[in-house]
Formats: structure tokens, sequence, C-alpha cells
């Protein structure tokens, strides 16, 4: 490593941040890249299992709710793609790249929704896990990132409300309704463990290293256990896994999550990743005439 | 703020400014990239003022920006400054004299 690099280096470690014009080294602007278009990819992803749900939302209101959550999360993904873009890689070749299956999205959004259960335990706990790992990049070393982190993360409370509180609605049910919410969860704590990760030690993850992100994926995973399943609980569900406990040290065991499905889905072989790249392929031709007409327009 | 890189931009980068309250200050907030005034407006509006987060915005063209971030005192200027008035250590001087001049 030259010593300019190491200067670099030692200058977001130590809490420093940089902005666009400054001197990044190669490998800190590819890991930014790497790493932020894969957050505005997975913006643009998530929103398609939840966009299945608008029409068969159980009333008006919950048909707006998600809507609006919809069109958040489609903003996320144009303020995020703004960043990648500032850092030289164009939006276009970003969808280029996601549709052709080049670049990744996250593991979630890539499983079906069965039913309305999966729509609140989607919104309450699927975000609930993504704005623990988007806190800890407030403090990014890239300056430019961790500011859009600030509004997206305001954003995110509200759909955490908002799936708690579909949850919340369905507990106090009946029965038939209570399962739904049970059956979603039992679907998603797989994925949901596996999420933020494997337990790589901070000092060897190069997102740690750069100070892209400020914390460790284990550390994030312990986070989302210890504020979340006393959440769970309490509401009278179970959490599927007979080794979840929180030991008296403040630690929550569980069963090793399954690192190779996680492997194989975000390599684009998860139940719905064919599906729902098809979906962005055919939207995003369907939708060239608008692009062309508001440059034609414009010029 | 950072020069335009990439090949294939078809728009123009405008930097959108938001303003929380009415009385307070211009804060940068992101930008969008449009590629009139009038898209760009329409951008802003829709990324940054939705939700009644703001009061105002301010979109101007990134490349109508122009950014100062060298500060250089070659005069040691500090009259103008906080630090030029080293107070404290006169006062205890002048208190000790005041003091000195009633005892005689």
């Amino acid at each position: 490593m030259e010593a300019r690099e190491q200067e670099f280096l030692t200058y977001v470690q130590e809490g420093g941040q940089v902005e666009t014009d400054d001197w990044l080294p190669d490998e800190y602007r590819a890991k930014l890249i790497k790493f932020i278009e894969m957050h505005g990819n997975s913006e643009l992803m998530g929103v398609l299992p939840e966009r299945e749900w608008i029409l068969r939302a159980p009333t008006l209101q919950r048909k707006l709710a998600l809507t609006a959550k919809v069109q958040d999360e489609v903003g996320h993904s144009q303020l995020i793609y703004r960043v990648v873009e500032d850092l030289g890689k164009p939006r276009e070749q970003c969808l280029d790249d996601l549709i052709s299956g080049k670049s990744k999205f996250h593991n979630v959004f890539h499983y079906p929704t069965k039913t309305w259960g999966d729509v609140g335990v989607i919104a309450w706990l699927v975000d609930a896990a993504a704005i623990i790992s988007q806190k800890a990049l407030l403090k990014c070393s890239y300056a430019p990132y961790a500011r859009i982190m600030k509004k997206i993360c305001w954003e995110e409370s509200f759909h955490i409300l908002h799936g708690r509180d579909v949850v919340l609605t369905m507990m106090l049910g009946i029965d038939e309704q209570r399962e739904l919410v049970q059956e979603a969860l039992n679907r998603w704590w797989g994925p949901l463990m596996q999420f933020h990760g494997n337990p790589i030690p901070r000092d060897k993850d190069p997102m740690y290293v750069w100070r892209i992100k400020s914390q460790g994926n284990e550390e994030a995973r312990q986070q989302f256990l210890d504020g979340y399943v006393p959440q769970i609980w309490e509401l009278g569900l179970t959490v599927p896994d007979p080794k979840l406990r929180k030991r008296d040290d403040g630690v929550w065991e569980y069963t090793e999550p399954d690192w190779d499905e996680l492997k194989h889905v975000v390599t684009g072989h998860g139940p719905k990743t064919a599906e729902r790249l098809e979906l962005r392929r055919t939207t995003r031709e369907e939708t060239a005439w608008v692009r062309r007409a508001v440059l034609a327009e414009a010029a | 703020m950072g020069a335009a890189r990439g090949a294939g931009r078809s728009g123009v980068i405008y930097e959108v400014f938001r303003q929380e309250r009415k009385g307070q200050a211009f804060a940068h907030a992101g930008s969008v990239e449009a590629p009139n005034e009038e898209f760009a407006e329409a951008y802003a509006r829709e990324q940054y003022g939705r939700r009644g987060e703001s009061t105002a915005l301010w979109i101007a063209p990134r490349e109508a920006l122009h950014e100062i971030e060298d500060f250089v005192d070659e005069l040691g200027r500090n009259y103008h400054r906080v630090d030029g008035y080293p107070l404290k250590e006169k006062l205890g001087r002048a208190r000790e004299r005041a003091e000195a001049a009633r005892a005689r």
C-alpha cells in the first residue's frame, strides 16, 4: 500500500469523512460503488414483493400505506443511485448489471410472499433488520452517502410502524389471522438470520476496514435479536429456533444460519430471482418511451 | 460537490438545498439528475418535500456552484476574531493594579 493510501486509511479509521471531490484510493472507490450499488438495487427490488400486495391489501388505508411505502423505497433507490453516479458508475449501467445478474441485491428480496402475514412480517422485521444496517451507515466515511442515509432512516421508521400495525391488527383478530403471522414468521426467520451476513470479524471485513460501515455483521445481528425477539415473544408468537436464548452475559445464542442458502440465493438462485429480474427487464423496456419523451421535450 | 463523472449522462445534476422550518438556514440535502429545471423541480419536490419535511427548497445546477475550501490567513489577522483578544491575563493585571491603588 502506498503512503498516500495508508494515510487515507488512517484518516477514515480515525472517523474522518471524505467528499466526492477528494482523492479516493481506487480500491476504496470500487468497494464503495459495490456496496452502495447493492443497496440501491435492494431498494429497487425490495418493492416487488410488496407491490404484489397493493391490490390485495385488506382495506383502502392499507392499500394507500403500502403504495406510499413502495414509493418511498423506489425514491431511496433514486437517491442511492445518484450517489453511485457521482462515484463514476452511471445509473443505466447499474440497471444493466442488476438485470443481467452481474450485481447483487439483498437475500430477503428473492423470496415469495404467500399471504398478507408476509407483508406484515416484511414491513416490520425485514425493515427492522435493514434499519439496523442502515443506522450503521450514518457514520460512513463517504459523507454524501452518510447524509442521504439520514433521510432514508427517517422514512424507514414509518415503515416499521406500518408493519408493526399490520402485525398487531392481525394478532388482535381471529385464530386464522394469528396463524398467518406465525406461518409468515416461520418462513422469514431463516432469511432474517442470514440477512446481516456471516459472522466475519469486523477487522477482516473490508467494508469495515474502510469504514464504509461502522459495525460488524454479528454485532448487527445481535442488535436485531436484542431489539426484536422480546417484541415477537410478547405477542405470543414463537421464534422457530429451539436453540434461541439470551445468555447471562447478554449474548444471543442461535442455530447457525444456513450460509449455503444465503450464498445460493444472492448469487441469483432464489425462488423468485428470475421472475423478479424479468419483471424489471420488461418494465424497463416498456417505459423506455417515457424516458425518451422526457429527454426529447427537454431538448 | 464534484465534477460530473460518468459517460452516458442525459441530464444535468442539480443540487438541492432544503429549509426545514421558516427562519432556519437552508442546508444541502442531496442532488437530482434532470433534463431541465422543470423536471428538476418536480424531482426535488418528490424526493425532498412530499412529506412536509421542508418549508422551501433551492435547486441550482451543480455547475453554477462555486466552491471555496481554502482559507489562508497570510497576515495573521486575528483582530477580527475572538482569539485576537486574550483579555483574561490583562484583566487580572488591571484588577491587581486597581487593588494596589486603593490600598495606597
